[in-house]
């Protein structure tokens, strides 16, 4: 499989750290020191996490100098659809005009690269030519919001990839390792009178502390199989684009895999935590702002609530 | 090397303090380290040791660090 562009798509209203401690005991200098986060983009008004995730794609189409029409299958990492059900896909795909399947992913922050884990399955078997992974996520509303320590984190945001079959997936790791306890959220029961005791909507639990320790360890974990089985040497990357969850899992991750800093690019700075949209919102600035150049190295690493996490080593 | 020797000395390569400033009886706030710092902390010392800590509420100072690796 290779990726033949990225899109990326962010809500109008941004919202600076400042703002935030109008709402819960925090400051502007905690949230930089601790997370590397100066604002975050929230969805607002009419938006949807659907209409980001159609800007994305279509700027990913747009790249890629494809319509609607040459797409064979949409599939949608997201944690926080914008309904249950349907999928947030399907409605990505009535948006966009297209006829071809359209599901959902939920690997937490890791979905873009399940999602490209399936695309190349799917490409590989050939009956599919082109594969849209679009990554929408709004985690903003699973957040607690009176709970200074998780609502500083997450931001809105979708990111899209059109690929197709060929040679630029050189190598992939997925895992899960299945933990409900430190990272979650859950639904209310609804109004079936059998449930009981009545189950109560759970908005976003974290202990950051096993997740910082599985973030790090799990990311250099994967990054080093990726390398071992693509035959590529660390040093021959030419960016480790990882999860953007928070600056310091990535400062202790890179220092861990002793590479320099101008090899991790961040969009946390401005964007907080997107969830599954993180790497590719960044992986499509980057072809924007000139970064990402044809024939370049990159490692893709993520981990998220599953617990999951996965790498690629991919030439673009 | 000691356990409570082994700390002293990841702390004074990843956090730039000098080991004698660090005492058993030192709670991890009055060393300014904050959670992530510890969760840091204690990976160095599963990477040191090559055993796996686990990190709870009970984790506060150097010396309920050092006596959850010792007693394990």
């Amino acid at each position: 499989m290779k990726v033949l562009s990225f899109g990326h798509a962010l809500p109008a209203r941004e919202i600076a750290n400042d703002q935030l401690s109008e709402l819960v005991d925090t400051s502007d200098e905690w949230i930089r020191s601790h997370t590397g986060i100066e604002s975050r983009h929230i969805l607002s008004g009419d938006e949807t996490v659907s209409s980001l995730g159609v800007k994305a794609a279509r700027m990913a189409l747009d790249r890629a100098g494809l319509t609607v029409d040459d797409i064979d299958y949409i599939l949608c990492a997201t944690t926080c659809g914008e309904m249950i059900f349907p999928a947030t896909a399907c409605l990505i795909q009535r948006k966009l005009g297209a006829k071809c399947p359209a599901a959902d992913v939920n690997a937490g922050c890791t979905g873009f690269l399940y999602c490209m884990d399936m695309a190349d399955a799917m490409l590989l078997r050939g009956n599919v030519k082109r594969v849209l992974i679009v990554a929408a996520e709004q985690v903003t509303r699973l957040s607690d919001w009176n709970d200074r320590a998780t609502s500083v984190l997450f931001g809105d945001a979708a990111g899209a990839a059109v690929c197709e079959a060929g040679e630029g997936l050189l190598s992939i790791r997925l895992t899960a390792t299945g933990n409900p306890d430190v990272l979650y959220a859950k639904m209310d029961g609804g109004n079936c009178p059998f449930c009981e005791p009545k189950i109560k909507a759970v908005p976003l639990k974290m202990s950051g502390q096993e997740i910082f320790k599985y973030a790090v360890t799990q990311s250099c974990k994967d990054i080093r199989f990726v390398l071992e089985h693509g035959g590529v040497k660390a040093g021959q990357v030419d960016y480790f684009v990882l999860h953007q969850a928070n600056r310091r899992i990535l400062d202790t991750a890179r220092s861990r895999l002793k590479q320099p800093a101008g090899k991790f690019p961040v969009n946390i700075t401005t964007h907080g935590n997107t969830g599954a949209a993180g790497i590719p919102a960044l992986l499509s600035e980057m072809t924007e702002d000139g970064r990402l150049q044809t024939g370049q190295t990159l490692v893709l690493s993520a981990f998220g609530a599953g617990l999951t996490s996965g790498a690629a080593l991919l030439q673009v | 090397m000691s356990t409570y020797e082994t700390i002293a000395k990841l702390l004074a390569e990843s956090k730039d303090m000098d080991p004698g400033d660090i005492r058993p009886d030192m709670g991890f706030a009055e060393l300014e380290l904050d959670s992530l710092d510890v969760a840091e902390l204690v990976m160095n010392l599963e990477d040191e040791l090559g055993v796996p800590v686990e990190i709870d509420e009970s984790l506060r100072t150097i010396a309920d660090l050092v006596a959850k690796v010792d007693n394990k």
